[in-house]
C-alpha cells in the first residue's frame, strides 16, 4: 500500500470496461440514452455517406445537368462545372493561373506566420506586407504584357481572400493605435476613443460596410475616396479594429504594473517602453482571443455579399442561380461552406494548440 | 510654454481637438456641395412622404400610400420581433447542446460536439441562404405537408391557425404580456412584499395577473376584424391555402440560422458556466436528496447562469445585430427598410443616421437591461464558490 503514491493510483485508473461502463451503460437511463443517441449518430453518418459518396454523381462529361437526373444523392458535378466560377468568380478565364498563384502566396504567407521565427512585430508586418503586395501585384496585373484586372472584376475565393487579407492589415496598426489612445492620461482623447470604439461595435457590421460604401462618397472630396472595394475594406478594418482594440487593451490590462512602473524606472521613454515592454507581453497574453477574433472575422467577410460585392458566396449563389443547376442548391452551399469550414477549422484548432503551448510556458 | 507636462497636455487635446472639428466641418462641406450638386435637399422632411412601395412582412397594417416613417417603424418592430424570437430560439438550442456536451453520456457528448464544430465554422449568413434556399424549396401550397388540418409546411411559408385580429392589437397584446411579467417579477421581488402573509402574497400575485390578462384579452377583442370567425384556422382553397397566420419562409430561415449559429455559441458560453458550478455545490445538493431535476433547476443551473450573464449579455447584442441578414433573403427588417428607403427617396445621410442611431439606442438598451439584472442577481460578498 506504502508503495503506491498518488501518481500512480491515478495511473491506474477504472479499467476500460468500467469507464466504459460509467460513460454508457452506468443506469437503465443512461443505456437507454446511450443507444437512442448511438442509433440518431450513425443513422446521421448514414444518411450524410449515402447521400454525398455512395449515391451521388461527381463529374459531367457533356457539361450539362442531363447526368443528375432522378438520382438519390449529391449532384457534385455542379462543382466540376461550376467550381471555376466559385473559386474565381468573373476573373478572366485565361488569367485565372495568376487568382491561383495569388491565393497560394497568401496561404503560404498564412502558414509562415504560424513559424516561431517570424514571431516578432517586424518579421511578422514585413511578412504580411510583402505577401499582401505579392498577392495584389499578381492579381492586378497590368506589367510585363500581364492583362490589368481592376479590383472590381475581382471574384470568387481570391476576394474574400483579399478583403480578409487587407481588412486585418488595416485594422491591425488601427487597433494598436485604438487600444493605447484609449489607456490616455488625456481624458480628452481616451474618451474620444472610448466613444468610437464603443459606437462601432454597437453597430452590425452590414451598417458599416454600408456606410462606408454609401456615405464616404458624400464627404469625402473626389480625389480621396478611391474605388468602392477600398472604402469598404477600410470600414472592414475599422470594425476588426474596434473589436481587436479591446482584445490588446485587455491583455495590457492584465499585465503587472510593475513591468510599466520598472520601465519608466529605468528611464525608457513612451516609445520603448510601448514597444518593448508593454505590446509584446500584451499581445502574448491576447493570443487566444485574437485568433478568435481572427475566426470570427474570416466568416464575416460574407457580408461583403451585401454590398454587392462578388466574393465566394456570391458566386456560389450564381452558380446554382442560372436555369439548368438550380435544384443543386444544396450542394453549392455545402461545397461554399467546406471552404469556409476548413480555413475556420484549421485556424481554431491552431488557436488551441497555441493555447496550450502557452500553458506549458507559464506553468 | 511647452516645458511643464499640464500645458503640454493641454496643448495636445486642444490640437486632437482641432483635427476632430476641423475634419468634422469639412466633410460637412463636402457633403453639402455634393448634396447640392446633385440637387437633394437635406433634412428629415421626407419622413412624412407617402412610399409607393409595399413591404413583405409587417406587423402592423400598411399600406404603398402610408410614410417613410412608418415603413422604418415597421422595420424597426420586424428586426424586434425577431431578434426575440431568434434569441429566445437560440437558448433554448444552446441550452439542450450545454447539457448534451456537459452530460457524462459518451453519446450526447459526441452529439452536441459534432453539432458545434458543424454549426459554428460556417458563416451565418451563408446558413441563412442555406435554410432559405431550403425552405423554398418545400412543396407548393397545393402540395404542402398537412400537419393535422391545423397547420401547413409549404414554400410560400409555413400557416398556423391564429385569430383574426388587426396586426397592432396582437402587438399591444404581446407588449401587455411582457410588460406584465416584468411587472409581476419587480413586484413580488419587492421587499414590502416579500413581508405580507402568504394569503396576502397569493391576492395579490392573482390580481396582477388578472389585470395583465384582461388588459391582454382587451386589446384582442378591441382588435377583432369585423365579420370574420374568432379563430383562423389555415385551410387549403384551390391553390392556395387561406386563413391562418402565414409565415414567410424569410422570417423562418432567418429564425432557423440564428438559433442554429447562435445556438452554437450560446451552448459553449453555458457549458463554461456549468463547467464553473463548483462540483461541491452539486453534490451538496444530491447529498441533501434533491432529484436529480432539482440539482439541475435550482443549484446548477442558477449558479451558472450568474456566472455568464456579463458573456450572454455581448453575445445577445451581437445576435441581434445578425437580423440585419434580413436583406440578403428579402426580409423586411429595419436595416433593409432603410436601405430600400435610400435607393427609393436618395436621403442617404438623414436614412444612415437614422439607423445608426436605432441600432445603438436598440444594443444599448438590451446591455444597459442586462446589466441591471447581472447587478441585481450577481453572488454577494465574498462566498467561498467552490
Amino acid at each position: 500500500m506504502t508503495a503506491l503514491d498518488h501518481a500512480e493510483i491515478r495511473a491506474m485508473g477504472p479499467s476500460l470496461t468500467e469507464s466504459l461502463r460509467r460513460r454508457y451503460f452506468s443506469s437503465p437511463g443512461n443505456t437507454a440514452i446511450s443507444l437512442v443517441g448511438g442509433a440518431l449518430l450513425l443513422w446521421i453518418v448514414w444518411t450524410v455517406l449515402n447521400w454525398a459518396v455512395f449515391k451521388s454523381v461527381w463529374t459531367t462529361p457533356d457539361g450539362t445537368s442531363e447526368v443528375c437526373k432522378g438520382i438519390d444523392g449529391a449532384c457534385w458535378a455542379v462543382i466540376h462545372q461550376r467550381g471555376r466560377l466559385i473559386i474565381f468568380g468573373l476573373f478572366p478565364y485565361e488569367e485565372q493561373w495568376r487568382s491561383t498563384l495569388a491565393c497560394v502566396a497568401m496561404l503560404i504567407t498564412a502558414i509562415l506566420s504560424c513559424v516561431p521565427w517570424f514571431w516578432n512585430a517586424l518579421r511578422l508586418a514585413m511578412l504580411w506586407v510583402v505577401g499582401f503586395a505579392i498577392f495584389y501585384i499578381l492579381m492586378r496585373g497590368g506589367f510585363l504584357g500581364l492583362l490589368s484586372v481592376r479590383p472590381s472584376e475581382w471574384g470568387g475565393l481570391t476576394l474574400t481572400v483579399f478583403i480578409y487579407a487587407a481588412g486585418i492589415l488595416v485594422g491591425m496598426p488601427m487597433a494598436i493605435a485604438f487600444a493605447l489612445l484609449r489607456r490616455s492620461e488625456l481624458p480628452v482623447i481616451s474618451g474620444f476613443i472610448a466613444g468610437l470604439i464603443d459606437g462601432v461595435r454597437s453597430l452590425p457590421l452590414i451598417t458599416i460596410l454600408f456606410a462606408a460604401a454609401l456615405i464616404m462618397p458624400f464627404i469625402l472630396p473626389g480625389w480621396l475616396q478611391g474605388d468602392k472595394i477600398w472604402r469598404v475594406i477600410f470600414g472592414f478594418g475599422l470594425f476588426f479594429a474596434a473589436y481587436q482594440a479591446e482584445i490588446i487593451r485587455s491583455g495590457i490590462q492584465a499585465l503587472p504594473v510593475g513591468q510599466e512602473e520598472a520601465a519608466k524606472a529605468l528611464g525608457m521613454s513612451y516609445f520603448h517602453r510601448t514597444t518593448r515592454i508593454i505590446l509584446p507581453q500584451a499581445f502574448r497574453n491576447a493570443l487566444p482571443p485574437t485568433i478568435n477574433q481572427f475566426v470570427i472575422t474570416f466568416k464575416e467577410t460574407s457580408l461583403v455579399v451585401i454590398v454587392g460585392f462578388f466574393e465566394v458566396l456570391a458566386s456560389g449563389n450564381a452558380a446554382y442561380g442560372s436555369g439548368e443547376w438550380s435544384f443543386a442548391y444544396v450542394e453549392v452551399y455545402v461545397f461554399v461552406g467546406l471552404i469556409y469550414y476548413v480555413f475556420v477549422f484549421s485556424l481554431s484548432r491552431y488557436g488551441a494548440y497555441l493555447e496550450r503551448r502557452m500553458r506549458v510556458g507559464q506553468h | 510654454m511647452l516645458k511643464t507636462r499640464k500645458a503640454r497636455a493641454w496643448a495636445i487635446q486642444i490640437g486632437f481637438l482641432a483635427i476632430v472639428a476641423f475634419l468634422l466641418i469639412s466633410s460637412t462641406l463636402v457633403a453639402r456641395d455634393t448634396l447640392h450638386a446633385q440637387g437633394m435637399n437635406s433634412g428629415f422632411g421626407f419622413l412624412d412622404r407617402s412610399t409607393g412601395w409595399d413591404v413583405g412582412f409587417s406587423l402592423i397594417e400598411f399600406s404603398p400610400f402610408d410614410t417613410y416613417g412608418k415603413v422604418i417603424v415597421v422595420g424597426l418592430l420586424n428586426t424586434i420581433f425577431l431578434g426575440i424570437i431568434g434569441i429566445v430560439l437560440a437558448n433554448v438550442v444552446g441550452l439542450t447542446i450545454a447539457v448534451f456536451r456537459t452530460s457524462e453520456n459518451g453519446a450526447l457528448n459526441a452529439i452536441g460536439t459534432l453539432y458545434i464544430e458543424i454549426f459554428r465554422n460556417v458563416p451565418i449568413i451563408l446558413q441563412a441562404f442555406f435554410w432559405y434556399a431550403i425552405l423554398t424549396h418545400l412543396p407548393r401550397p397545393k402540395d404542402a405537408y398537412n400537419l393535422g388540418e391545423v397547420a401547413f409546411v409549404s414554400a410560400r411559408g409555413v400557416y398556423l391557425p391564429g385569430l383574426n385580429v388587426t396586426g397592432s392589437s396582437a402587438l399591444i397584446f404581446f407588449i401587455a404580456l411582457v410588460l406584465g411579467i416584468f411587472f409581476y417579477i419587480w413586484f413580488t421581488s419587492a421587499r414590502r412584499f416579500r413581508s405580507l402573509t402568504p394569503s396576502a402574497k397569493k391576492n395579490g400575485k392573482l390580481t396582477i395577473v388578472g389585470l395583465v390578462l384582461v388588459i391582454a384579452v382587451a386589446a384582442l377583442v378591441m382588435g377583432r376584424i369585423p365579420e370574420t370567425n374568432l379563430f383562423s384556422i389555415p385551410t387549403l382553397k384551390g391553390l392556395n391555402i387561406r386563413e391562418g397566420i402565414r409565415i414567410p419562409p424569410e422570417m423562418s430561415a432567418l429564425a432557423v440560422s440564428m438559433a442554429v449559429y447562435g445556438g452554437a455559441y450560446l451552448a459553449e458560453i453555458i457549458r463554461a458556466g456549468f463547467l464553473s458550478v463548483g462540483k461541491g455545490q452539486a453534490e451538496a445538493a444530491e447529498a441533501l436528496g434533491l432529484s436529480p431535476w432539482y440539482v439541475f433547476t435550482r443549484v446548477r443551473l442558477p449558479l451558472a447562469f450568474r456566472a455568464i450573464l456579463p458573456t450572454l449579455t455581448n453575445q445577445y447584442v451581437w445576435l441581434f445585430k445578425a437580423t440585419t441578414l434580413g436583406i440578403a433573403i428579402g426580409f423586411t427588417d429595419f436595416f433593409s427598410v432603410i436601405s430600400v428607403s435610400i435607393n427609393q427617396s436618395g436621403q442617404t445621410l438623414e436614412l444612415i443616421a437614422i439607423l445608426m442611431v436605432g441600432f445603438l439606442v436598440m444594443n444599448n438598451t438590451i446591455s444597459f437591461v442586462l446589466n441591471r439584472v447581472n447587478k441585481a442577481i450577481k453572488l454577494k460578498g465574498t462566498q467561498l464558490r467552490t
